[in-house]
């Protein structure tokens, strides 16, 4: 039996040592926040946090856990950076579908956590794991610029032109 | 004229007696040195299953993911064409039912079949002819203790010359010894069994001894390293810079029975196929012998030795999630590696999820040319032990040549801190392979 | 590109005013089958009747429900029942925005509901059908839905004035509140439901003047975002029912083949196993939970019967539909009677099957007992997939009840029921309720793929290079066919198949298009994508006028600009995406090019600017891209704007790199190892501008796939002089040289360096 400290709970469960965390979650435990793309550590929705680093769940065997502090997605809120992303999420609106935000949230959290202003590149190297196939990439990208300085991105690139004003 | 008649034939007469005295068989029986894990020759099934193990006849003779299990039928991808194994199940038709002990040891110990036709040294009787007669039926007792499986073997695509069998037989004069395992006294019984597993058994030459120009191995080359299909199979001599000779002894151990060793990286290919079929097999005592005896091999640098740098400025540089130093160079691979690879790997090289990931002080990464690094990208690679799974996917379908030497030469750069020479035609070469 | 000229024949005039405009596009002519044009005042008068408790136990038996989407309780949020399902589209969003509108509420002052199978009360009218699809939703429902939240607000209007004997007209509405200033009472919907219940259905309604409108034309936050940024929302994979199983299932991966025998030994060994279910064609392995399923399915020794498809390869298929493409017999869609003379300009294109890959996979719970059949899934076709289980099962329509949730991703695959079927099928033989979970790789391999194309193309250009006439046989399997074959328009034709060619934005007086019906082999079953018809068409048509543009010397903005000058809104379009990258305005660098498509798909205009770089290694370096739209009127811009980035993305995502191919009668990709998609760092900025006028609402969702790939090839080409004519790129033909090939692959020169 092993014990799981997940969202600051402590969950015995009872199950084979090389169960990813993922199924763990979602499947034992019953909280369905985090998702299943892939299971080969190629698309980044089952991403959670390990001790505040984003870990892939799908490809974490329970056993390989120890004491480290599990957060989900249903907690990250809870987290300074986690509350920042979720709302600029919301400001910016970036979500379509949503399956695959609850990793990116989790990826841009534990970014935002260990580099609070983030540049291109940073956001590169921590996002391009997380495959949106709703591809709501611009709007992530900006969505954590605006969590990192808490300057409104515009939400809309889009410009209205009037009937018959273009030439 | 006469005789010049007469040479010919004393010429030729002197050839046949020197061809016949090189290919003479050796025809004692030997003795195989104590091996903890083998019981008995008593329980000889029970031994033969663990010799065969040993021996990875699985690795050969069973299609990877079939449940035909030594049913032959797998490819072989020599420079010269194609040779598939043969079904070696004990189904009369099609595998090797009908075959006496005496075929059966002249199989292994001389590498001829039942009916008197040369083998390729593709099998590595090269090996075998060292194992002693009993411990050669035992593994006939074990195979014929298995289901049978109907499946006729695929006939070779070999070209001229390769596909004339005779012509074996003038390479085992030249290259070829039957013999059996002669322990040597001077050495404790531990090193003795670690050889018998090493040369005997295990058969490591026949990939980690680099091979002549007539594909036979250059002994003065033991176990230097060579490239096979395409993999690279590493120096696995005591030199400390370029083989093992800096490992401990258990990272040796952890590697042979796992896979993996903490800086020292994960095997892949056809080295994890060996761990998954046949190595992770063997009694700890057995691996300690192996390690005893490796440990013993002279020093060699062998052709285009690596040097292993264990602290790669660029990847220790980093961070667990971020790159550093050297996140401008190479930004093509970087960016690729950012996608697909940082998540398991880390940019640190620590290997995040599971151990198997890490890179660094990973011979593969150090190798300027990238072999392995390439073949892995290009084919994934995986491995089960201890009922885990661990697992490399392939990117060879989605991704361009280009960006398979990208990446190749970022994952050199950063977790080697070398500068990668692998070209795009590199790639294109390597795909063919394997 | 090939040249020959062509025997000159008397030209004849064309009156291009002969031709009917369509009334709608899109998949939305496919479904016009039904016809249901009294379907929509249906919606919006379905009163549930009094007595019908089984309508009240399903709605929550509020005092007031008007119609078929809105539903007022006593307390609480207004509750509003979604006629499409939400796939990432915003719809959910468009639609309480129309009926919240019209209603008088807040969006922060409703909540939402999936609306139960019912084709009667949830059809979309141009569909016919319960079905999610064709860019429809809000071109349908846009009359509907304000309608229906307008008779609603009369209702509860007609209530206060009622209860305070006033004159309704006196009477205004705010967030949910009910006011007469004169006498300055306020009364809740929640207060006035009751009375309001028991109020006739108005005769006519005033629907609100646009230039009031609070909601309708503002970028408006998603409804649905809350849950979806808390991990909150159920998506159908999240369903939990009590004492439910998990399974996965591997379907034969040979198209067609069978299972033959299994041995499930070891299966049963695996710690957590349950049970193996059998299908004809397919095995599932139950767990406890999907880890163990999976691990069962992998312990599972499978003897498939590969049957008649076993040795096919993509190149037969890739063959076979190329001679359909030259020598098959066409159906004509459209003819005007002989080519004119002048030169006749051919090139042949080819485009590759897809897969959808959603990124949440198939799966679908159900509990089947003695008498019902409980499903809980995330369809786009609520009402065709309980039909199905009804089937199956043999249990009466009424008896099946379906849940539907929120689609992690449709793009089309949600369209199909077949791993709905297939759940059914397989929990039919449990007792518990079982949850199926397809591995990625099973939904990549068993997907209902895009079908493969097969085009040629052609023009009779006078001298100066315009265009006189323009030929088209394109040949691809047919998804209406298969979907609903009533639809399938004169001689069998698949209007899908030649939507954006029959009718070309261009002033191009004659044409010739006809489609080669070529169906695959069986087993290979095609499906909707999104995008669909145009998406292919529009590839090819923006190519192919692309090198007329070349050989004529001209611009390709100024060669669509010469033809477009009877065309408004198409030029509207071209005009703000030209004058937004800065067409022309500076020189780029060296490989570096952009490219224009145009096109008109769904009832919408659409222009997109790609720029690019191409490596001397072949890759393509994604630099920008600018979209301008006219979609009409607005209802959310910010999700015109979402909609475009997605939509462009996941289009160029397919074009660079998506392909699905078959060994030995299987597919051969499985994960995004091998079905490669894009990621956030080979995404470009994507500017998206709208041309602002009145015109009735055109569809968003597919518009900006279906044009993203042309420009892409046009650019580059312009950035190598390579034309791509077939998809998805293949970057060894934009090798700059053998040489490049040769050296170390890394950065470029110019890596990240920014372009003046
Ligand atoms: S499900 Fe774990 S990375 Fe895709
Ligand atoms: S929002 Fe749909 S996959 Fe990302």
């Amino acid at each position: 039996m092993l014990s799981l400290s997940v969202n600051g709970q402590s969950y015995p469960v009872d199950v084979p040592d090389d169960m990813p965390l993922l199924w763990v979650l979602r499947d034992v435990i019953g909280l369905t926040g985090t998702k299943f793309g892939c299971g080969m550590a190629q698309c980044g929705a089952c991403t959670v946090h390990l001790d505040g680093q984003a870990v892939r769940s799908c490809v974490l065997p329970v056993e390989a856990i120890g004491n480290r502090a599990i957060t989900t997605i249903e907690a990250v809120g809870n987290t300074p950076s986690g509350q920042k992303i979720q709302q600029a999420w919301l400001e910016v609106d970036v979500v379509q579908c949503g399956y695959c935000q609850s990793g990116q949230i989790m990826a841009a959290a534990a970014l935002l956590a260990r580099t609070p202003q983030p540049t291109d590149q940073d956001i590169d190297a921590a996002m391009a794991g997380n495959l949106c196939r709703c591809a709501t990439y611009v709007r992530i990208r900006a969505a954590i610029k605006q969590a990192a300085t808490g300057k409104a991105e515009i939400l809309q690139t889009i410009g209205s032109t009037p009937e018959g004003a273009v030439s | 004229m006469k005789r010049f008649l007469l040479t010919i034939v004393v010429l030729l007469l002197v050839g046949t007696g020197v061809y016949l005295y090189l290919n003479r068989s050796d025809s004692s029986d030997g003795t195989a040195p104590a091996m903890a894990g083998a019981p008995p020759a008593a329980d000889v099934i029970a031994r033969g299953e663990y010799l065969a193990k040993a021996a990875d006849c699985a690795a050969c003779h069973t299609v990877p993911g079939s449940d035909q299990v030594f049913a032959g039928g797998v490819p072989f991808r020599l420079p010269f064409g194609t040779i598939y194994s043969s079904n070696i199940t004990a189904d009369a038709a099609t595998g090797i039912g009908g075959w006496s002990d005496d075929d059966f040891v002249r199989a292994l110990h001389d590498g001829i079949g039942k009916h008197g036709e040369h083998l390729y040294p593709a099998f590595p009787y090269n090996s075998y002819t060292l194992l002693s007669r009993s411990d050669v039926l035992a593994i006939k007792a074990y195979l014929f203790s298995l289901p049978k499986v109907s499946e006729p073997n695929r006939p070779n695509e070999l070209s001229f010359p390769y596909n004339q069998r005779w012509a074996i037989g003038f390479w085992n004069a030249a290259f070829f010894k039957s013999q059996r395992f002669q322990p040597d006294a001077t050495q404790s019984a531990q090193w003795n069994s670690g050889k018998y597993l090493a040369t005997a058994l295990g058969h490591c030459a026949e990939c980690h001894t680099p091979r002549n120009f007539a594909f036979a191995l250059d002994h003065r080359q033991e176990f230097a390293g060579e490239v096979l299909q395409g993999w690279r199979a590493y120096n696995i001599t005591a030199d400390p810079a370029h083989g093992i000779g800096s490992w401990s002894d258990s990272d040796i151990a952890s590697y042979l029975s796992t896979g993996h060793a903490d800086g020292h990286g994960s095997a892949a290919g056809p080295m994890a196929e060996a761990v998954e079929n046949s190595l992770r097999f063997l009694q700890p005592v057995d691996t300690s012998a192996l390690v005893a005896y490796l440990r013993s091999v002279p020093a060699r640098a062998g052709l285009d030795p690596i040097a292993v740098d264990t602290k790669p400025a660029p990847a220790l540089a980093s961070s667990d999630y971020a790159p550093a130093g050297d996140a401008q160079a190479n930004a093509q691979g970087l960016k690729l590696f950012e996608g697909a690879c940082a998540s398991c790997h880390q940019w640190n090289g620590k290997g995040q999820q599971t151990p198997y990931a890490s890179l660094l002080g990973a011979r593969g990464v150090n190798d300027v040319r990238g072999n392995n690094v390439t073949q892995i990208l290009l084919h994934g690679s995986g491995q089960r032990s201890e009922g885990a799974s661990v697992f490399m996917p392939d990117f060879g379908n989605a991704y361009s040549n280009t960006e398979i030497a990208a990446l190749s030469n970022y994952v050199i750069g950063h977790f080697g801190n070398k500068q990668g020479m692998v070209t795009p035609d590199d790639v294109a070469e390597r795909r063919k392979q394997l | 590109m090939s040249t020959g000229t062509f025997s000159p024949k008397p030209e004849q005039a064309v009156d291009l005013q002969r031709r009917q405009i369509l009334k709608s596009s899109g998949l939305a002519i496919a479904f016009l089958w039904l016809g249901g044009t009294g379907a929509a005042s249906a919606m919006i008068s379905a009163r549930r009747q009094p007595g019908d408790t089984a309508a009240a136990m399903a709605d929550g038996n509020p005092p007031f429900a008007p119609n078929a989407f809105i539903r007022v309780d006593s307390e609480g949020p207004v509750r509003l029942v979604m006629p499409s399902v939400e796939m990432g589209q915003g719809i959910y969003t468009g639609c309480c925005m129309l009926l919240a509108e019209e209603l008088g509420v807040g969006l922060d002052q409703i909540k939402l509901e999936h609306s139960p199978p019912s084709d009667e009360l949830y059809g979309i009218p141009a569909l016919g059908g319960q079905i999610t699809g064709g860019s429809t939703s809000t071109r349908s429902t846009w009359s509907v839905l304000r309608e229906a939240g307008a008779v609603a607000r009369s209702m509860l209007v007609s209530a206060a004035a009622v209860q305070w004997h006033v004159d309704p007209s006196t009477c205004t509405v705010d967030r949910g509140v009910v006011h007469h200033a004169p006498s300055g009472r306020s009364a809740s919907f929640n207060q006035l439901a009751a009375t309001a219940g028991r109020l006739p259905m108005p005769d006519k309604v005033q629907l609100t003047d646009p230039k009031d409108f609070k909601l309708i034309g503002k970028p408006i936050r998603r409804v649905d975002a809350a849950d979806k940024v808390k991990g909150a929302t159920q998506f159908g994979i999240d369903v939990r029912v009590p004492g439910m199983k998990v399974a996965t299932v591997m379907a034969c991966p040979t198209f067609n083949g069978k299972l033959a025998s299994i041995d499930d030994k070891a299966t049963r060994r695996v710690p957590g196993v349950v049970d193996v279910l059998r299908l004809d064609n397919a095995v599932a392995v139950v767990g406890e939970h999907f880890w163990a399923a999976k691990k069962g399915m992998e312990a599972l020794v499978i003897d498939w019967n590969r049957g008649e498809n076993a040795n096919l390869t993509t190149r037969q298929l890739q063959d076979a539909i190329a001679d359909s493409a030259r020598n098959g017999k066409g159906i004509v869609a459209r003819d005007d009677g002989a080519r004119p003379q002048g030169t006749l300009v051919q090139s042949e294109y080819q485009s590759p099957m897809l897969a959808h890959a959603t990124m949440e996979p198939m799966n679908c719970t159900v509990h089947v007992t003695h008498d019902r059949c409980e499903i809980w899934t995330g369809t786009q076709v609520p009402m065709r997939a309980a039909q199905e289980a009804a089937k199956i099962t043999g249990l009466p329509a009424e008896k099946v009840v379906l849940h539907n949730q929120y689609l992690g991703g449709g793009f089309g695959r949600r369209l199909e029921t077949d791993w709905v079927e297939q759940a059914v099928a397989l929990a039919k033989q449990v007792p518990y309720p079982l949850k199926v979970v397809w591995t990625r790789e099973e939904d990549i391999r068993q997907d209902h793929m895009r079908p493969m194309y097969h085009d040629v193309i052609s023009a009779v250009v006078d001298a100066n290079g315009r265009p006189a006439w323009f030929g088209y046989r394109t040949s691809g399997g047919s998804v209406l066919a298969r979907f609903a074959p009533g639809a399938m328009g004169k001689d069998g034709l698949d209007d899908d198949a030649v939507e954006c060619v029959v009718e070309l934005p261009y002033d191009i007086p004659k044409a010739r298009v006809e489609w080669i019906r070529h169906d695959m082999p069986p087993g290979i079953i095609v499906g909707w994508w999104r995008g669909v018809g145009p998406t292919h068409n529009l590839f090819v048509v923006e190519s192919f006028l692309d090198e007329l543009a070349h050989r004529a010397n001209k611009d390709p903005l100024e060669f669509r600009r010469s033809l477009l000058q009877k065309n408004a809104r198409a030029l509207g379009v071209l005009n703000l995406a030209a004058e937004k990258i800065g067409w022309g305005a500076h020189p780029l660098p060296p490989r570096v090019g952009r490219g224009i498509a145009l096109g008109e798909p769904f009832g919408s205009h659409v222009c997109v600017v790609v720029e690019t770089e191409v490596t001397a290694q072949g890759e393509v370096r994604l630099r920008k891209v600018v979209a301008a739209i006219d979609v009409g009127i607005a209802v959310n811009t910010s999700s015109i704007e979402a909609q475009v980035q997605g939509g462009v993305l996941f289009g160029l995502s397919a074009a660079l790199y998506s392909e699905l191919t078959i060994k030995h009668g299987a597919v051969e990709q499985g994960n995004f190892n091998d079905y490669r998609v894009l990621r956030i760092n080979e995404a470009p900025v994507v500017e998206v501008h709208r041309v602002v006028n009145a015109e009735p609402p055109g569809g968003l969702g597919e518009v900006g796939t279906a044009i993203a790939a042309p420009a892409l090839a046009n650019a580059i080409f312009a950035a190598t002089g390579v034309r791509l004519y077939q998809l998805p790129v293949d970057r060894k033909l934009l090798v700059q040289n053998p040489e490049a090939l040769k050296s170390v692959a890394s950065a470029s020169a110019r890596e990240g360096s920014e372009v003046a």
